[in-house]
């Protein structure tokens, strides 16, 4: 780990300006990944920039919309009545993410942020794009059983780790960011990249800009959820592939549905297709496998991976049979 | 008389140190002027060493020195150049690799965090050359070692012409220890020949012997001091080739140097269970009685050392079969050498003898549990003599009444609950009862205390608190007063905490040494106090801390003898040790596991919901301490079934998964209720305690409970450790299966 200067802002202002004049310099919030980042010399800041002094972390609704400061932290959003109540998806996927210990350290735009798990990307003996551009990927040709299915490129196939991201791709929430030119907007789902060819970009942020909240809109989906997470040890795994189901179920019918998938892509994956099959069917178990065929018709498998669209099948099944049975 | 303490839960005499912080391991010593160490180590898997350029690193601020085989002083006890040796790394001797993380340099820096900035600028060239760690590619190179011979009773291969056969190939990845406590040392040269040494080990005299042995020192100039370990399972039974590069760096620096190695590290330079493909091959009768059984392994070891280990060791005398054979290769990789890991060989054996017997029992219609009783081994068949004790059978009964077998339907497939696939499996396990040499010295203080000391080790499992109960049983003497000090080289001689011996051996020694001190307080007392002139030494009585004398009313404390007798302590010393009973009798720990597992149908995850596990182990010392010791060892094959598996990129040799995040020792969240129980009946011939060893039999086997449990939930045999949800998914079995009451679930 190289030498770094700190600071500890308290203004936002004054935050972004820190970042966005100097090449090297990072947030940190609750630094649960930065700093594995940073002793493992894949990421080397001279200065870190530490917004915990920044006025982020309230959770409260705005009209019918909940807003959730970007330093709120994991734990807390997880046990938060507005979110156990109005968004129950998002808590259960919050709690299926890293251990308790993590998420009490872990902040809502650190979360965001993490960069992916691949082992290739921590190793800087080997050859990682998204690490290093253009020195190869690694695990096209090694060990990929943890690997993306879904959007991945020649250049890379890592996956997203986060599980909360999952939930917030299928809630349909909009992320808030400040920076040098001002306050925008941005689409969950429109935040996080796929690989293509430049995979050493994450997401769609700009230089200096800051993750302020995320917001989530009032919708139906409080009752029949279900954040399913298959990993190969029973807590504190990152997932094989998850599923985040969501069903406005009417009559027995479903009025319409949210899917979305962790572990198979890049980014926190929707299943669009398998959303519009779903909408004015009955919740039956073979109408759910019919659309899980339909979400799993894009993928793409490797090596080691072959069996995550098997066991995403079955997934995406027993997460909607769950979420209907609630 | 007292109250028996063997036998009881005693609270472990040093847990409040270890809850409060009190407890110092290796690396929370500090001396003045210490350097902290960081290794460079070979990102490259086999070749050699062209060039190390240390400009930058000596620079960098707070660095003392960088140590490599360029400038590292010599180390005498390295055999002149033999290439053809197979006698260990012999670190900073030349410029050769063997192995991916293989030390290079230590750098040294008087913070840690310098040392490890410091190690980041050493540049060092290679050369490279073709390496190997694909094992399957590589059984070409697979040899025989003679410490471990084929074997043959009866005939060879004769389950070839059994009416009922199974044959069987069961791999097991490498596994690695990960104890919570990383390894390392810290190394201090006092004068130029003496050196003192703070180790994470097994066993501070093996430390002081192979110390002696490398540096060519009397034994007295090497001190060595390891009160408490963070756990080992076997990772500390040896010096590897860092410490001895810490202590090549203090050498030359002429300053103490602490070295902590990482995680990742932990990997690459304390050993590992290696990997190994066994065939499994049984012929049986269609009553169902073993005919044949054949058990083959291939295992990995180092390029420049053979590790052998008890593979095959069970399937020689488990069941009663008139043929067996077995036959044990080695293939020599670019790892570091592999190392003994809780079980050591027994527990990869195991796995594949007693999933076969499962498999056996499916194609025979014969229940497993019966099967096995069907074939137990009265007495053993492969050493031809009488077991010192062997309760094989009542732990089959308790075990399957504890976890409720006869709810067990037989066919695969056929039970579930709450949606889940339901699976019940069992297996045994067995490992040898040995007992050592160990030296201990016992002195009784004027005031009535005890103390007990030998070099003896505590890796967890409690052993000065077994030794002070035993000490208490055989004295008359509070438990609280009575104190055993171990984990000091300056201490009598005491093996390595390993193997399942120590309460055994130690225990024998400290009954011994508290007899030795009754003696001769006994002739003290006959010699010089009045009212016990007319007795002899051997006809005086010991109970509730005092002398009595046999027949009469007279009797006298232990602390008033020594005050008459104006002694400040009595001291003895005692060596124990087995005797021709060994000759006479096989002797062996037994241990049963039974699972009940649940397996989601559609997404093949594997969750353990109960175990019960019994032991067959002789007299229990300390039930608390030993309950949770077995449940430790279930623990490590909840690991080795399930999650457990150490990663391999072969185009690089290196490890993609060493951390704690990808490299899955279970959480309590995979650990359920483990009941545990004791068969608690004293082996007669062993030791004086009668107790048999437990810290090995609590892991072996278990794995093959539950793939068994596995396979009676799915109809799915995974022979493939560790049995992760894409082994066990099977999607067309999925699709076939209706999940009953779907909507409740």
């Amino acid at each position: 780990m190289n030498q770094f200067s700190y600071v500890r802002p308290s203004s936002l202002k004054a935050a972004v300006d820190a970042v966005a004049k100097d090449n090297s310099a990072r947030f940190i919030a609750g630094g649960t990944n930065l700093l594995d980042l940073m002793k493992s010399g894949v990421v080397i800041p001279e200065k870190l920039v530490d917004i915990n002094r920044l006025p982020l972390k309230d959770i409260q609704l705005n009209g019918n919309t909940l807003h959730i400061g970007a330093l709120a932290l994991n734990s807390e959003l997880a046990a938060h009545e507005l979110v156990t109540t109005h968004h129950p998806l998002l808590a259960q996927a919050l709690l299926a993410g890293a251990s308790q210990q993590l998420r009490n350290m872990a902040t809502v735009g650190g979360n965001m942020m993490q960069r992916t798990r691949c082992t290739y990307f921590y190793d800087t003996t080997m050859p990682c794009n998204k690490r290093s551009p253009n020195s190869g990927c690694g695990a096209i040709g090694g060990i990929n059983r943890m690997h993306a299915i879904f959007g991945a490129s020649d250049s890379c196939i890592a996956v997203h780790p986060s599980d909360m991201c999952v939930a917030l791709a299928a809630l349909d929430a909009t992320v808030l960011v400040t920076g040098p030119k001002g306050n925008r907007r941005i689409p969950f789902t429109d935040f996080h990249r796929l690989p293509d060819n430049t995979p050493q970009l994450d997401n769609n942020l700009a230089k200096g800009e800051l993750i302020t909240a995320v917001e989530i809109p009032a919708n139906a989906y409080t009752k029949n959820v279900y954040y399913l997470k298959v990993r190969d040890r029973a807590s504190y795994a990152f997932a094989l592939v998850s599923v985040a189901a969501a069903l406005d179920i009417s009559n027995n019918m479903i009025r319409s549905a949210r899917l979305a998938m962790g572990g198979v892509a890049h980014k926190p994956w929707r299943l669009y297709e398998a959303e519009k099959a779903l909408a004015g069917k009955a919740p039956t178990e073979e109408n759910f496998r019919q659309a899980a065929a339909i979400a799993l018709q894009s993928a793409k498998t490797y090596q080691h991976n072959q069996f995550k669209t098997g066991l995403s099948v079955n997934s995406i099944q027993t997460a909607l049979l769950k979420a209907a049975s609630v | 008389m007292k109250k028996q303490q063997t036998g009881q839960s005693m609270d472990r005499v040093d847990g409040r140190l270890k809850v409060t912080g009190g407890a110092r391991y290796f690396a929370d010593h500090h001396l003045p002027d210490l350097l902290y160490a960081a290794l460079v180590c070979s990102p490259i898997s086999s070749g050699t060493i062209k060039s190390i350029n240390t400009t930058k690193a000596l620079k960098a601020p707070g660095v003392a020195d960088v140590v490599s085989h360029l400038n590292a002083p010599p180390v005498p006890g390295y055999k002149n150049a033999d290439p053809g040796a197979k006698d260990g790394l012999k670190i900073f001797k030349d410029n050769r690799i063997y192995s991916n993380g293989q030390p290079v340099a230590v750098v040294l820096a008087n913070t840690l965090e310098r040392a490890v900035h410091a190690a980041s600028l050493v540049e060092v060239q290679y050369n490279q050359e073709t390496h190997y760690t694909d094992m399957n590619a590589s059984m070409d190179k697979a040899f025989r070692n003679n410490r471990m011979k084929d074997y043959v009773r009866g005939d060879a291969d004769a389950w070839k012409k059994a009416a009922v056969t199974v044959d069987a190939t069961y791999t097991i990845p490498l596994e690695v220890h990960n104890p919570m406590e990383l390894a390392g040392i810290i190394a201090h040269w006092d004068t130029p020949d003496t050196l003192v040494l703070y180790a994470k080990t097994q066993g501070v005299k093996n430390v002081q012997d192979t110390v002696k042995r490398l540096f060519q020192l009397p034994e007295q100039n090497i001190t060595v001091h390891s009160r408490f370990v963070g756990g080992g399972f076997g990772m500390a039974l040896r010096v590897w080739p860092m410490e001895v590069a810490t202590i090549l760096a203090a050498k030359k620096i002429r300053k103490p140097v602490k070295l902590v190695i990482t995680r990742d590290q932990m990997f690459t330079l304390v050993g590992y269970r290696p990997s190994a493909i066994q065939k499994l091959s049984l012929g049986a009768t269609s009553d169902g009685k073993l005919t044949g059984i054949t058990h083959e392994a291939v295992a990995v070891t180092s390029p420049y050392e053979d590790f052998t280990e008890g593979i095959v060791a069970m399937s020689k005398f488990m069941y009663a079969c008139p043929n067996v054979n077995t036959r044990y290769k080695l293939v020599p990789l670019n790892l570091s050498t592999p190392v003994w890991m809780r079980g050591p060989g027994e527990a990869t054996g195991a796995f594949a003898l007693e999933s076969a017997i499962d498999e056996l029992s499916y194609k025979l219609n014969i229940d497993p549990l019966q099967l096995r009783i069907l074939n137990h081994a009265d007495t053993d068949p492969e050493k031809d003599l009488p077991f010192s004790s062997k309760y094989l059978k009542e732990a089959y009964e308790l075990g399957a009444e504890k976890i409720g077998w006869t709810n067990r339907k037989a066919a695969p497939r056929s039970m579930q609950e709450d949606g889940m696939l339901v699976g019940y499996g069992m297996s045994s396990g067995t490992f040898g009862a040995f007992r050592g040499r160990a030296t201990v010295s016992a002195t009784l203080k004027s005031d009535g205390s005890l103390i007990l000391q030998s070099a003896a080790a505590d890796i967890g499992p409690g052993t000065a608190t077994a030794m002070v109960q035993i000490a208490a049983d055989v004295t008359g003497i509070a438990p609280s007063k009575i104190q055993f000090m171990l984990g000091e080289s300056a201490y009598p001689f005491a093996p390595q905490q390993g193997g399942s011996s120590t309460v055994s051996t130690l225990g024998s020694a400290v009954t011994d040494a508290c007899k030795a001190l009754q003696q001769k307080l006994a002739s003290l007392a006959v010699s010089n106090v009045p009212a016990f002139k007319n007795a002899t030494p051997e006809t005086i009585v010991f109970e509730d801390g005092q002398l009595l004398k046999a027949g009469g009313q007279e009797k006298i404390t232990y602390e008033s003898l020594l005050q008459q007798q104006q002694l400040p302590e009595v001291n003895v010393v005692a060596t124990s040790q087995s005797g021709e009973e060994r000759k006479k009798y096989s002797m062996y720990s037994f241990s049963v596991h039974f699972t009940k597992v649940h397996v989601h149908p559609q997404t093949g995850v594997v969750r353990i919901k109960h175990i019960v596990s019994v032991a067959d182990a002789g007299t229990i010392v300390n039930t608390k301490t030993a309950r949770s010791q077995m449940i430790g060892g279930v623990v490590g094959g909840i690991g080795m079934a399930l999650t457990e598996e150490a990663i391999l990129d072969h185009r690089f040799g290196r490890f993609v998964n060493n951390n704690y995040a990808d490299y899955h020792v279970p959480v309590n969240a995979d650990t359920p209720p483990t009941n545990v129980y004791f068969i608690n009946k004293k082996d007669p011939y062993i030791n004086p305690m009668g107790s048999k060893g437990m810290g090995e039999i609590a892991l072996i086997g278990f794995a093959a409970a539950v793939s068994n449990a596995v396979y009676h939930a799915t109809g799915k045999r995974v022979r493939d450790l560790p049995i992760t949800p894409d082994k066990v998914l099977d999607e067309k079995a999925a699709q076939q299966w209706k999940v009953e009451n779907k909507l409740n679930t």
